[in-house]
């Protein structure tokens, strides 16, 4: 496709998603809602661990510190200060680990992620239990269901573009030279850290707004609602049966696995976690190149027929 | 105070190195993180629950069904869900992310059936829960038999590996898969091996644990992680850092949770495997690899 | 006399109770081809890595031009100018040949990107005989072409040296004819080249001085015939009894 035909397709997309809220009734604005949220969240993970295969299950951390943010500062400032803070925060902490982890690969990545949300969520627990004395707390700003959903639909658009951008500039093709092999990539003149630790950055700054923004649908939030660890592994899951080789391609594990789980919650509540471990397993045994991998992968092989 | 503290802390400390050595033997040999290594652990609980509150089956007893029933089932799910995944990854880091991937579906299909069939509820039965003098300091009879229970199967499980042949060959697999072969070793019918020994120790770990801990269908995690940490603290396929690395990391947490603030032990728990991953990611007791 | 390109003096590393290599001192002038030889866990490669800085030394210093990259990290000893290539030949597998080549001039010496930098890579292709296989995925590659493609993508960084690990091993003979000549052709543009190898042809017919290593130390150096038949260099390929 034509750049300037892919552009306008991009917009008239924007456009429609964007009037969802004027005929929507309240339970299709907060499925949408649900799943603008994991679009971000997806496509913000694999900005970062498509190209470079560091999978990373810090997703909730940086979400949960957004979150917890906006409902420490709720009602003490305007709402465009609180998530400037809380993407400060967010962007301090995704610093200090890109810079301090970057270097572990393999298994004890994905498990030092794994641990820095929990961490973080015992520090919090902890400090409202023995510091504030209130563990959970209530988040009353003034923003509806709407609203949440244009910010969310504005972090998603930024999102795809800072995907574009990237993998057209020399940085792309740096992440995936490390996805590739990391050894050469230092040995061509890449500054693995940097990029690795920008696009840690980057990523985890989506993550963190993404949990702002999100915060105010929950009234009530706790540590326990805020780090929810099934959140990073329902990320993962849904990147990786979307593919994470193409910008859109979590979008297309986004929308099915959203529809799916809110089915099973709702007709299987008791046997949830049974069905979606089976879906987790099934995803990662018949489809592991992703739906988008796995289409194209049909069509190669039928032009090559052909 | 002290005393005691050092005493639970050992309990506690024994019970992780257990499941712990039963992990590393796990990703040490068969190159599988296994996610799901703490809900087979809570399983095994909730089986020795079940035996002794509605068969009245001694949890000692209970070791000798639900020990083996552990190994026969690893072994099954080594050899139907992970060999495929052994056969098409390309290197060994693809394993590891496909296994941690695969043992994350099954961690949540086993606690989903542990849900469904005992609910979110704690459980805990009463089994030789009388008070014993050591020290000055009173520790549960339960306590001290699970620790003998856990040292004995640990020093056994050395044997096993240093002294017979099976065990050699477990080993060799362990430190380097790719020749093991040219000296006449099925590298997947050892894996496999390997893997059912890890799923029977921690089976083991659960029932001794389920003698006095209060244990419930969504903590398995809680475990998974402490072995994880115990593993890379003493050194992955290590089974005397494991043994170190354990009881440290027990009394560590006993004397946080005594001293400090109790709702600590989890968090000083990661801070020390976050210290541990960024400063000895080779682990306490290993070498660097160049 | 001009000044060395590099110069390494008194280099030591260690691994664990093993000195991988004792003591090596060495300097290449600019324009020189010098052979890296010695039996197989001589410390050769061992010098290579700590020469593009894949490894630092305990002990010792490695000038380039004057100034001092033994502790500099290795993209920074790309950046400078020293391109490598592997014992075992490394491709980027999920890159094609052009972004390959890409890969190695965004980031190199004198970076390039977008339109300059795609012409340069067809020219770097046709250059090392892969002409219009910038499409090609890797995975088509036979094994003469990835070593091929590997070359081109050390070109890509413009290197003021190379440093060549076991390039021209495990090539069939006529291969091996056509990759002395790609080597010797690029000595015509007055590269600085070190070649690890064991290819005796090669070496006599490329190098202009060669060093011998055996158990981390350099035991020889001159010319590839002087050295070869030394007496101690005889010892330490074929043991006592032969020498």
């Amino acid at each position: 496709m034509k750049p300037v035909l892919a552009l306008a397709a991009a917009a008239i997309a924007v456009a429609f998603l964007a009037a969802v809220p004027l005929y929507a009734d309240a339970y299709q604005l907060s499925l949408a809602i649900t799943l603008m949220n994991y679009t971000v969240l997806a496509t913000a993970w694999s900005l970062f661990s498509g190209p470079t295969r560091y999978v990373s299950l810090a997703t909730v951390a940086f979400f949960g510190i957004g979150a917890y943010t906006v409902a420490v500062l709720a009602e003490r400032m305007a709402w465009p200060y609180i998530l400037l803070i809380a993407l400060a925060v967010g962007l301090a902490v995704a610093l200090v680990v890109g810079l301090s982890t970057l270097r572990l690969s393999g298994v004890y990545f994905v498990i030092f992620t794994f641990g820095l949300a929990e961490l973080i969520r015992q520090i919090v627990t902890w400090y409202e239990v023995n510091v504030t004395r209130t563990l959970g707390r209530y988040v009353f700003v003034d923003i509806d269901a709407a609203d949440i959903y244009w910010q969310l639909l504005g972090l998603a658009v930024l999102a795809f573009a800072a995907g574009v951008l990237i993998r057209r500039s020399r940085l792309g093709l740096a992440l995936r030279v490390i996805g590739d092999d990391e050894t050469v990539a230092r040995h061509i003149g890449i500054n693995t850290t940097f990029a690795k630790v920008a696009l840690f950055a980057l990523s985890a700054s989506f993550m963190t707004l993404c949990g702002a923004v999100m915060a105010p649908r929950w009234t009530y939030i706790d540590p326990a609602i805020a780090f929810n660890p099934v959140v990073s592994f329902q990320v993962l899951i849904m990147a990786l049966l979307g593919g994470v080789h193409r910008l859109y391609g979590p979008l297309f594990g986004v929308v099915p696995l959203v529809l799916l789980f809110e089915f099973l919650l709702a007709r299987f509540p008791n046997h949830f976690s049974i069905l979606v471990g089976l879906a987790f397993m099934l995803i990662v045994y018949a489809i592991p190149q992703g739906i988008v991998g796995f289409a194209e992968r049909i069509a190669r092989g039928k032009r090559g027929a052909a | 105070m002290f005393v005691a503290a050092v005493a639970s802390g050992l309990v506690l400390g024994g019970m992780y190195a257990l499941i712990a050595m039963g992990l590393t033997l796990q990703y040490g040999v068969a190159r599988i993180m296994n996610l799901a290594h703490g809900e087979l652990m809570i399983a095994a609980a909730f089986a020795a629950f079940w035996l002794f509150t509605s068969a009245a089956v001694n949890p000692l007893v209970g070791l000798l069904l639900v020990v083996p029933a552990a190994f026969a089932v690893s072994w099954a799910i080594y050899r139907l869900l992970l060999t495929p995944l052994v056969a098409r990854a390309p290197n060994r880091d693809a394993l590891e992310v496909d296994s941690i991937l695969a043992t994350f579906g099954m961690l949540f299909v086993i606690q989903g059936v542990m849900l469904a069939m005992f609910g979110g509820a704690y459980y805990s039965y009463s089994f030789l829960a009388f008070p014993v003098n050591i020290a000055g300091a009173t520790v549960a009879a339960n306590r001290l038999l699970a620790l003998g229970f856990a040292a004995a199967i640990g020093l056994g499980l050395y044997l096993y590996l240093t002294r017979t042949r099976l065990g050699t060959a477990v080993r060799a697999v362990a430190v380097d898969p790719n020749s093991a072969p040219l000296v006449a070793i099925d590298v997947r019918a050892t894996a496999a091996l390997a893997f059912a020994f890890g799923g029977a120790l921690v089976a083991a770990g659960g029932v001794l644990i389920s003698m006095f801990l209060t244990f419930n269908a969504n903590i398995g995690v809680v475990f998974t992680m402490k072995a994880l940490i115990v593993v890379i603290m003493g050194g992955v396929g290590n089974l005397l850092g494991c043994l170190v690395a354990g009881l440290i990391l027990g009394l560590v947490e006993t004397f946080v949770a005594t001293w400090i603030d109790p709702g600590l032990t989890l968090a000083a728990t990661y801070a020390i495997f976050l210290v541990i991953l960024l400063v000895r990611p080779q682990g306490l007791f290993g070498t660097a690899s160049r | 006399m001009s000044t060395p390109l590099l110069e390494i003096s008194g280099l030591t590393r260690r691994f664990g109770g093993l000195i991988a290599v004792d003591n090596v001192s060495l300097a290449l002038m600019p324009g020189e081809i010098m052979g890296l030889l010695g039996p197989n866990g001589s410390g050769k490669s061992t010098v290579l890595n700590l020469i593009s800085g894949a490894l630092r030394p305990d002990v010792g210093s490695i000038r380039l031009d004057g100034h001092e990259i033994g502790n500099s990290a290795p993209h920074r000893i790309a950046r400078l100018g020293v391109a490598r290539t592997f014992q075992l030949v490394r491709i980027l597998p999920s890159l094609n040949c052009r972004e390959n080549v890409l890969a190695g001039i965004a980031f190199g010496r004198d970076a390039l990107w977008g339109h300059a930098a795609e012409q340069r890579a067809e020219t770097l292709l046709a250059r090392v005989g892969l002409a219009g296989r910038a499409a090609t995925a890797t995975g088509e590659l036979t094994y003469i072409d990835q070593k091929r493609l590997e070359l081109a993508r050390a070109l890509a960084l413009d290197p003021q040296l190379l440093l060549l690990d076991e390039w021209l091993a495990g090539l069939n003979p006529s291969e091996l004819q056509q990759g002395i000549a790609l080597v010797r052709s690029l000595r015509g543009e007055g590269m600085t080249i070190l070649l690890v190898e064991h290819v005796m042809d090669a070496i006599r017919s490329l190098c202009d001085r060669c060093i011998v290593m055996n158990a981390g130390r350099k035991i020889a150096e001159g010319a590839p015939d002087a050295v070869l038949s030394e007496a101690e260099v005889i010892r330490a390929y074929l043991g006592d009894d032969d020498a």
